[in-house]
């Protein structure tokens, strides 16, 4: 299967800081893609390039195999790229179908009056097709839990016929039931065919949810495991570059020795970690 | 941060309940303010009627009442436009002021015809809102601050455009008649029957129209409600209008902006989207909208209410002043925050003015009829407006409580 979206040797510096070197990165149809790293690795740089917040000093974007420019947040979501952020966007103060339609309500006809039965019949469809289970939808969101506001920052982005979500740390301030919910509606975004990006420092919720993980150190892409060959040690030890044994300024040749680690690794010059290849 | 409404144990969140569409709930609470603001309107009209002989609540009383409340409501209704973004504009007093000086100046020294010199002090009132607009939108300082400048220079303008007087008396019978006259019988009553049956047919057309699309429809006792409490009022108020004169001219003009205000913050993409900004500004500009353009064409269309509220004060006194109401700006946001609009934006209903000037108005009223002194009318509005901040503060702390 091709990558849906494939980036190559993406370089991006700000002022004397090189937040990312020579990064590549790709995601699948039907596949979880986990980034992880610890903190300043550049997860959070990575995935403003690919949202089109920042653009990149150097390097390739490529949707579907084609070369495309993305300059602005607009050009990523006309691509089908979507991103929730930490902070979700939503409007405490709107019930759940204006939060979904929000900057793109449907009127009657060209007036400017909203059509608003229509727009709650939508979102019920997509409710419904994500599994998201809401007392009303016309319950201001401020009274919904964590998991279902971060469930209704999804759901918007299904219904801009998103192709790839990336979740910053979608788990990040739920507790234990709220969590489990978020991560049922991952996996349901892969069933539907969808690649998903999934920032977290929860490896836990890591090994439970993606399908392959990838580890980011100082700015550069250290290793992609296959989750289903992977132990929580082996990601760890590359977070760190314990196990490597470099110090931490060590710059040279980083991806050389992740390909020397056992066969669990896929290092990134096979660049094929995807199980559905 | 991590209070959530449903206790973490469960893991399946609730079966959906039925949605409500325009429920009588909904309907409240959105658009009436808070039912206890209605019980505290109530409770008040009762004590004074009782105190006063019966002559707070006789149709004569309630007719000058309603009369005396159009200024400060349609200040009020700008307020609102504005307190829904989440900003503040306190010029707008100010700008009625000066914009009623403008419709004055014209239509006396200018000889302009009446419709000519009203859209002149409207569109007078447009612009200064832009111009208070683009300064806070644009150069991002808090309106405020922002409008707190502009009414001083507002009303440095207005003493400069009726020098070497400060006051201008008109008199062109349309304007003064604009507070005086009283509606003919088939346009007072025939007006708000038109009105209520639209609004009738609306819930019809919406309930008939959710049950074809197989959406959840309220029970439909509360359609019966949501239908027959407005005629209820509507039926009422007209009853005691033609007990006297008939529907005033002023107050069914400031109705109707009323009416106008809500249905294009209630039904329209616009309003929708001055709701949103209120909300969250920056989610509002990532979702695309044009918050700036918003906030500039807000601030504008809130002093153009006040150049109307200063064209209605024009009428009734038949004169331009060149000093402000010292009360005006402070009773018109009382108005706003008490029928239940917040402070801290993207809270509210056009109708909330109603609520919140008939308890202004009525106890300015009630304590002169019971011949209370200005300064028993000012500590009770005082308390009064505290009262509504106080609620306004705590409903916001529990709904940003809830969630997250
Ligand atoms: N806007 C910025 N300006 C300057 N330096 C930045 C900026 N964003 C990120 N950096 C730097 O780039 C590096 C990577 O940061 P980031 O992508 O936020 O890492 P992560 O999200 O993995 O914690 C860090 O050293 C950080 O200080
Ligand atoms: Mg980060």
């Amino acid at each position: 299967m091709e990558p849906i979206l494939q980036l190559h040797g993406i370089n991006k510096t700000f002022g004397a800081v090189q937040a990312l070197r020579n990064v590549d990165f790709e995601v699948y149809p039907h596949e979880v893609v986990g980034l992880v790293g610890d903190n300043g690795a550049g997860k959070s740089t990575l995935i403003k390039i690919i949202a089109g917040v920042y653009t990149p000093d150097s390097g390739d974007y490529l949707v579907d195999n084609k070369k495309v420019s993305v300059t602005r947040p607009q050009d990523a979501t006309n691509l089908g790229i979507e991103t929730v952020y930490q902070d979700l966007a939503l409007c405490d103060n709107l019930d759940v179908v204006s939060n979904l339609f929000l900057g793109r309500e449907e009127t009657a006809g060209r007036t400017p009056f909203l059509n608003s039965s229509d727009m709650e019949r939508r979102t019920l469809d997509v409710l419904r097709q994500l599994d998201v289970k809401i007392r009303s939808v016309h319950v201001p969101v401020s009274a919904l839990s964590g998991g279902q506001r971060q469930s209704i920052a999804v759901a918007k982005t299904i219904l801009r016929n998103a192709r790839i979500v990336i979740l910053d740390e979608p788990t990040a301030a739920l507790g234990v039931a709220q969590t489990r919910q978020v991560l049922n509606l991952i996996k349901r975004l892969r069933d539907q065919g969808l690649g998903v990006v999934v920032i977290s420092h929860n490896l836990a919720d890591v090994f439970e949810v993606v399908d392959r993980v990838i580890v980011m150190r100082l700015g550069r892409r250290v290793a992609s495991f296959d989750i289903k060959s992977t132990t929580t040690e082996q990601v760890v030890a590359a977070i760190t570059g314990a196990e490597f044994g470099e110090t931490l300024n060590g710059s040279s040749g980083l991806n050389a020795p992740v390909g020397s680690v056992p066969a669990t690794t896929t290092s990134d010059q096979s660049g094929n970690g995807n199980n559905q290849a | 941060m991590k209070t959530t409404v449903a206790p973490p144990q469960t893991e399946q969140p609730p079966a959906p309940a039925p949605a409500q569409g325009l429920s009588v709930g909904s309907f409240f609470r959105q658009d009436l303010g808070q039912i206890p603001v209605a019980a505290a309107l109530i409770v008040m009209a009762l004590y004074f009627n009782a105190t006063t002989d019966n002559l707070f609540l006789s149709s004569r009383n309630l007719n000058f009442l309603t009369i005396q409340s159009c200024v400060v409501a349609t200040v009020g209704l700008g307020a609102i436009m504005v307190l829904l973004l989440g900003e503040i504009d306190l010029s707008l007093a100010v700008v009625a002021n000066l914009c009623g000086a403008v419709m004055c100046l014209l239509s006396v020294n200018a000889h302009f015809p009446w419709w000519l010199a009203i859209l002149s002090g409207l569109f007078a009132g447009l612009v200064v809102g832009v111009i208070n607009g683009i300064v806070v939108a644009l150069l991002r300082v808090p309106s405020f601050i922002v409008t707190l400048a502009a009414s001083l220079g507002y009303q440095g303008l207005l003493l400069h455009i009726l020098y070497p007087n400060t006051t201008l008396i008109i008199t062109d019978p349309n304007l003064k008649g604009i507070a005086a006259s009283y509606l003919p019988d088939y346009l007072g009553i025939g007006l708000p029957v038109l009105a209520v049956a639209v609004y009738a047919g609306y819930i019809i057309f919406t309930r008939v129209q959710r049950q074809r699309m197989g959406l959840s429809v309220p029970p439909i006792w509360q359609t019966a409600l949501s239908i027959g409490l407005p005629v209820l009022l509507v039926g009422l108020v007209l009853w005691q209008f033609e007990n006297y004169l008939g529907v005033p001219l002023m107050v069914a003009l400031v109705v109707g902006l009323i009416a106008l205000f809500w249905v294009i913050l209630r039904f329209t993409t616009f309003g929708r989207h001055i709701y949103a900004i209120g909300g969250n500004a920056e989610a509002s500009r990532r979702a695309g909208i044009n918050v700036n353009y918003l906030r500039i064409v807000v601030f504008g269309l809130a002093s153009m209410l006040a150049a109307a509220a200063g064209i209605f004060q024009s009428s009734r006194s038949a004169d331009a002043d060149a000093a402000v109401s010292p009360t005006l700006l402070l009773q018109a946001i009382a108005a706003a925050v008490i029928g239940g609009v917040s402070l801290f934006g993207g809270r509210g209903s056009a109708w909330a003015v109603v609520m919140g000037t008939l308890i202004i108005a009525g106890l300015e009223n009630g304590l002169d009829l019971k011949s209370g002194g200005t300064d028993t009318k000012f500590m009770v509005e005082g308390v009064v407006l505290i009262l509504a901040v106080i609620i306004d503060a705590l409903i916001r702390r529990r709904s940003t409580a809830a969630g997250r």
